[in-house]
């Protein structure tokens, strides 16, 4: 059982490239959702004080 | 007259350091007439600053040095990298000259005379920027043999070397002249420019370079030379219209 | 059919509908790439000649061919936005810039990180290779350009201008293991009816492209809401739309 699990780790040899690029897809993607939520975030919060101004 | 405000650099007056008075009239004078007119004002306007013109010359003249001597190669190593060096040269001394292509008329609001002329944009920005191409381009062309035998470019290529030259600051005008367009009027223009202009320059040198080098190796440079024609057709087609594009955006 | 396009020319109602997409498509997404992964890492046989090396292509081919789709979506945005005059057009192409870069970056890395295994090399200049970097370097000159003017409605339209000029980078880089010798070997699935891979790993792979696109659609939904906002800052709508 755990020399399967190895064996999935170790790919065939090529785990130093291949995991590295998982990973880094995985970074991409997280980087993304992030970027855009803060990026959406802060556009609020310029409306939000654009109003306010407006307001008083 | 003196009380008018006109805004900053406009005088009211016709005559300046950067104004002539022959720009083309209504459009009671002729497409081709006023493309003339244009061409002839951006000449002159060259004779009369001549540093615009010589300063990109003396530094591709200074770029091609720098290799040499920043890579200590041998002589006959040069001369395997010769013709990209020379091209790499050639396109950044061409980015350097396209300050003077829009800005000072931008800056003095000729530019958005000749856009209010009543003639085509596009069919002034063909004139500006073949005028550029005369005295920017065609000078590099013109000096390159001299960098030629200084990066030890045997003599037989240099018909080669000239033609792809001649071919490629051409179409460099025009990429430059899209970049130039879109950034006229940008504080730092000038960098961003170069971030522009380069990507979409990027083939040019590839096929560019490749002609030349393809000649120096004794290998036939014709496929190289007919896909830089190619490239220089349908950017000399094309981008005087984006280039027009680019100036009613940034004019408006 | 024209009331439709006119809606997405509201900005309240590109506002809401984004925020009602994004779930689905993250949900789709989510759903598609983990069976993309368990898929290619688990079921899929290693290669012949490639052994595990191969099952890179699972992240390297999405990446890539969202770097063009994006790219071309970025472009016709563009080109839709100056020749209508849509102002959503141009939030889509500011919302859909980074996002392509991104992926971009990824796919020249995946791409290097494969050919150290595969070719023996981390880079090489051919033509793929070389044309997909030119495109990273085409997405920092839109985004950078978009930003330089202090006026936004003047810098999307010059964004826009240069996204369609670069735009003819997308087919020298799709065509460009057709046109040339080159290193990076050829079209995978475009073949019709008869793709190069057997089944098993053929489907991880639609799955994974599928994933990456269904991504795309909820991260643009979400940034394309901040743009929408960006522009919109002083309309009326948007006072009851950012009530929480």
């Amino acid at each position: 059982m755990s020399d399967q699990v190895m064996n999935f780790w170790a790919m065939g040899g090529y785990a130093r490239f291949v995991w590295p690029c998982f990973g880094l897809a995985g970074v991409v993607l997280a980087w993304n959702v992030w970027s855009a939520r803060r990026h959406h975030a802060a556009a609020r919060v310029r409306v939000e004080r654009a109003v306010l101004m407006t307001d008083q | 007259m003196s009380a008018a405000n006109l805004g900053p650099g406009r005088t009211g007056l016709c005559e300046g350091p950067n104004t002539e008075g022959d720009l083309p009239g209504g459009p009671e004078v002729s497409a081709v007439r006023a493309m003339a007119l244009v061409v002839r004002r951006e000449l002159r306007l060259s004779f009369r600053r001549p540093e615009q013109v010589l300063q990109p010359l003396v530094f591709f003249l200074i770029v091609t040095t720098l290799f040499p001597l920043g890579l200590s190669l041998q002589l006959s190593l040069l001369r395997d990298m010769a013709p990209g060096v020379l091209w790499v040269a050639a396109l950044l001394s061409s980015l350097l000259s396209l300050d003077s292509l829009f800005k000072s008329d931008a800056d003095d609001g000729t530019l958005d005379q000749l856009a209010l002329s009543g003639h085509s944009l596009t069919a002034i920005v063909v004139a500006k920027t073949a005028a550029h191409w005369l005295v920017s381009g065609a000078a590099l062309v013109l000096v390159s043999p001299l960098v030629g035998i200084a990066l030890g470019i045997p003599v037989a290529i240099f018909p080669t070397m000239l033609g792809s030259l001649a071919l490629g600051t051409l179409c460099l005008s025009w990429l430059g002249a899209i970049g130039a367009a879109l950034t006229v009027g940008l504080k730092r223009g000038n960098v961003l420019v170069s971030l522009i202009v380069l990507p979409l320059a990027m083939p040019l040198l590839i096929f560019g370079a490749g002609a030349t080098d393809r000649a120096a190796s004794g290998i036939s440079s014709a496929g190289a030379l007919y896909l830089l024609s190619s490239l220089c057709v349908f950017t000399c087609t094309l981008a005087p219209f984006a280039a027009a594009a680019a100036l009613r955006i940034t004019l408006e | 059919m024209w009331t439709w396009f006119y809606k997405l020319a509201s900005p309240p109602y590109v506002y809401r509908s984004a925020a009602a997409l994004t779930p689905w498509f993250m949900t789709v997404a989510v759903i598609a790439i983990v069976c993309g992964l368990i898929g290619g890492l688990g079921f899929a046989p290693p290669d012949y000649q490639q052994g595990d090396a191969f099952r890179i292509i699972y992240v390297h081919v999405p990446s890539a061919y969202m770097s063009l789709l994006c790219y071309t979506t970025m472009a016709v945005a563009g080109a839709i936005g100056l020749i209508w005059r849509i102002k959503m057009a141009y939030a889509l192409a500011a919302a859909t810039a980074p996002i392509g870069a991104s992926f971009t970056a990824l796919a020249l890395v995946t791409g290097s990180l494969w050919g150290k295994p595969m070719w023996g090399t981390y880079w090489a200049w051919d033509p793929r290779l070389t044309s997909e970097l030119i495109l990273l370097f085409l997405y920092a000159g839109v985004m950078s350009l978009r930003a330089a003017f202090e006026e936004p409605a003047r810098g999307d339209r010059a964004a826009a201008l240069l996204a369609i000029v670069g735009v003819v980078n997308v087919p020298i880089i799709h065509y460009s293991v057709l046109w040339w010798n080159s290193l990076h070997q050829g079209a995978t699935i475009a073949k019709i009816g008869k793709p190069s891979m057997p089944a098993s790993m053929l489907w991880p792979l639609l799955s994974m492209l599928v994933g990456f696109m269904c991504f795309y659609g909820a991260v643009v939904c979400i940034r394309l809401r901040g743009e929408v906002l960006n522009r919109e800052r002083q309309a009326a709508w948007v006072r009851e739309a950012i009530k929480p």
